[in-house]
């Protein structure tokens, strides 16, 4: 327990270990349970309340659950309605949640495209491939999940955006916006620092005004304003305008996290690189920016999360993602009353995804990101 | 200054004069797009339209509507709503979140452990998720008839939680003004005996006068005027409620939804902002014989809210923004007015211009308020 590490004990010294002192259990016990009357009346209060939630839930998803029915029929989910959760949901709707109208036989494309996207996290999250070569890897490994979604080469039948959904849309909002962002971001934060009045007030501008707004005005404007925008006959599909409106919002984001690492790098590495007869852009490049991300590396990975969350909310502008496939698949007659389940185990989805990383971050924040 | 490439003010200024004409060019070509793009689909660009008529219904509303009100009227409606939200959700929050981070740090370990795991799952799952799943909560809740009674006089039904109410009105507020102004001049003579005290090293008392000036000043002028503060308590009328206060199932669950998520984040704030104060400040105020309610309050809190100020500011804001969600459960708020007034109208640069301004301007005066507040706390270096 780090959070109560720093607080003293009280231990009894010099007094002889009898009874039940000598038990170690019995003196975590009363260390951490029964240190004081109030200490000791919190533990049994909350003791009680988790206790009765733990068997009311284990009651209703486990023992009085209904985990399959026969073909539509959901007699056997009503009639434990209120008292048992109606698993059979899922395996009736899995796919439809997790690939949307992906075409059916074709949906081990947006399964590997998925693995994909797992594997490229993993190997982002390895110090080893800190380096360089990572933005070939990213590239390499984006290239290949576009053409595994799009197919239309090497024997694969081509599938338009529009039928995309479920998890893959998910991940492809979220890091491809991470992708096309971070160096938006980091030209912004270097903007924003920079001593030219001009390109300083169009960055602040930029930042500010993308994050005093809400997100959702940011969508609103890609899906109504931007055909507006665009001369007559140029139309992108909706997909790639909810991306050009995340991308632009992660930009503000991310400027304003690496703002903060290049903050943290001393002038002197600065004013050094100036010596050497660097220019400015051989100076960011080889000098600050690389010592800069280091320092904003868990921060980096937190804006992610925030931001792989905040994809969810293309839902509102009709954009099948992860959450609008879970909701759309509950408007099915039959299976209407049973939304708990199916917002739990997209919950559950979501939750693996932002706890692993969370935890990612938070490892990186104790072992600390410098060489 | 020569126009030469090796010059570096030359530099800078021909690299100015690129990204502001590569801005205003961009802006240029798309507002011209926009123009002949408005005029083709024949919409005329504009607020002429906030005038007319805005025939949609907002049901949950504190101000006087009806569908026969203008949309400008019919924004302003939805910016109340908008801030009603916020602002209750702003205060709920931080009780909350200020709870989970103290129990956070804890000795006691079953509420320390159970203080992460809320932070923990709340904040690993998306709000909007967390919002819908609320709102599916409050519809499955049984109807009116069989409504929950948790206490006497609540309500906790499909229409809503239904509470106790004491209805305002001109007198009350008079009285309620009464005490605001005692406040006030309370605040006013408590720094005035402080800078006393200051001189002198007498301590003298201030809490008689906030007494007098709060509470029983106030108090006379309601006994005098005969003010009357009955309690209006809600029953059930054939299929609905009458009398109390409402919350429309829409609203609560937004402000569940909103209060739970972001008291996840604050609590992981108020606690690595008490972690920050070195242990040594507890041990020196200990040292020297204060209470352990006065080392809180005077020695580790001011120490602690330094830290815990910024990013509580952003939360703030990010809270605020989050509201916009409430379009996903049909809460009329600003960004639900103007996405009806667009599907309506099709003013839809108008609408999102107007969305964007309210935001802007929300967000503005809650940094305002907050460097204003942190300003005021912050280190005075000598």
């Amino acid at each position: 327990m780090a959070t109560t590490a720093d607080t003293p004990k009280l231990r009894p010294t010099g007094r002889a270990r009898t009874g039940w002192d000598a038990n170690p259990v019995l003196r975590w016990l009363r260390a951490n349970l029964f240190s004081s009357i109030t200490s000791g009346v919190i533990t049994l209060l909350l003791f009680a309340l988790v206790t009765k939630m733990l068997v009311s839930f284990v009651q209703w998803g486990i023992l009085d659950a209904v985990w399959s029915v026969p073909g539509n029929d959901t007699a056997a989910c009503r009639a434990a309605r209120g008292l048992g959760a109606c698993w059979a949901v899922i395996p009736e709707k899995y796919r439809f949640i997790l690939f949307g109208t992906y075409p059916f036989e074709e949906q081990w494309r947006p399964a590997l495209a998925t693995l994909v996207f797992i594997a490229l996290f993993y190997v982002s999250c390895l110090r080893a491939f800190w380096r360089r070569e990572l933005v070939l890897i990213w590239a390499g490994a984006l290239a290949l999940i576009g053409f595994l979604m799009w197919g239309g080469a090497l024997g694969l039948s081509f599938v338009s955006q529009e039928r995309w959904g479920g998890l893959p849309v998910t991940l492809i909002l979220a890091t491809f916006g991470l992708a096309f962002g971070f160096p938006l971001g980091i030209l912004v934060a270097l903007g924003r620092r920079s001593k030219l009045p001009a390109i300083h007030s169009v960055c602040v501008l930029y930042v500010e005004l993308i994050r005093g707004v809400p997100l959702i005005s940011l969508l609103f404007m890609a899906s109504v304003m931007f055909p507006l925008f665009l001369p007559d006959g140029v139309n992108f599909d909706k997909l790639l305008r909810a991306q050009i409106a995340f991308v632009l919002y992660a930009g503000a984001y991310l400027a304003e996290v690496i703002r903060g690492g290049l903050q943290a790098v001393p002038h002197g590495q600065s004013e050094a690189a100036d010596a050497l007869g660097l220019s400015y852009w051989q100076k960011n490049r080889l000098i600050v920016l690389p010592q800069a991300i280091r320092h904003v590396i868990p921060p980096l990975v937190n804006t992610f999360i925030a931001f792989f969350k905040d994809t969810s909310l293309v839902l509102i502008i009709g954009i099948f993602d992860l959450l609008t496939t879970a909701k759309t698949a509950i408007i099915d007659p039959s299976w209407q009353q049973f939304s708990v389940e199916v917002y739990v185990f997209v919950a559950a989805i979501y939750f693996v995804f932002c706890f692993a990383m969370s935890r990612y971050s938070k490892h990186l924040e104790q072992i600390g990101t410098g060489k | 200054m020569t126009l030469s490439l090796d010059n570096e003010r030359f530099r800078a200024l021909l690299w100015q004069i690129a990204v502001v004409a590569i801005v205003l060019g961009a802006v240029a070509w798309l507002w011209s797009n926009a123009v002949h793009n408005l005029s083709a689909r024949r919409i005329q660009v504009g607020f002429a339209f906030l005038g007319r008529e805005a025939s949609m219904p907002i049901t949950d509303t504190w101000l006087p509507y009806s569908p026969k009100d203008t949309y400008l009227w019919a924004f302003i409606v939805g910016v109340v709503n908008t801030l009603r939200v916020a602002v209750v959700g702003i205060v709920l929050a931080t009780i909350l979140g200020t709870a989970v981070g103290i129990a956070r740090l804890s000795s006691n370990w079953i509420l320390s452990r159970l203080a992460a795991v809320y932070v923990e799952v709340l904040r690993d799952i998306p709000l909007l998720l967390q919002l819908l799943f609320w709102y599916v909560m409050m519809q499955a809740l049984p109807p009116a008839r069989g409504a929950w009674k948790p206490l006497d006089g609540v309500f906790l039904s499909n229409r809503g939680l239904v509470v106790p109410s004491i209805p305002l009105e001109g007198a009350q507020f008079g009285v309620i003004g009464a005490a605001v102004i005692g406040l006030v001049l309370y605040v006013l003579l408590r720094r005035k005996l402080v800078a006393l005290q200051m001189l002198d090293g007498r301590p003298r008392w201030s809490w008689p006068y906030g007494l007098l000036l709060v509470v029983v000043l106030p108090a006379l002028i309601s006994w005098l005027s005969g003010v009357s503060w009955e309690v209006s308590v809600p029953a059930l009328r054939g299929f609905n409620f009458v009398g109390g206060w409402t919350f429309a199932p829409e609203y609560f669950a937004l402000l569940l939804a909103l209060v739970t998520y972001t008291s996840a984040f604050m609590a992981e704030i108020v606690r690595s902002g008490i972690q920050s104060v070195a242990r040594g400040q507890w041990d020196a105020a200990v040292a020297l014989g204060l209470r352990r309610g006065f080392v809180l309050r005077k020695i580790v809190l001011p120490q602690a809210l330094r830290v815990i100020i910024p990013p509580m500011t952003s939360q703030y804001l990010n809270l605020t923004k989050n509201s916009s969600l409430a379009v996903a459960i049909g809460y009329q708020d600003i960004v639900s007015v103007a996405n009806t007034t667009l599907n309506q109208t099709g003013q839809a640069i108008e609408a999102i211009a107007l969305i964007m301004a309210v935001f802007l301007t929300i967000s503005l005066g809650i940094s305002l308020f907050m460097n204003w507040y942190n300003a005021h706390i912050a280190l005075v270096e000598r």
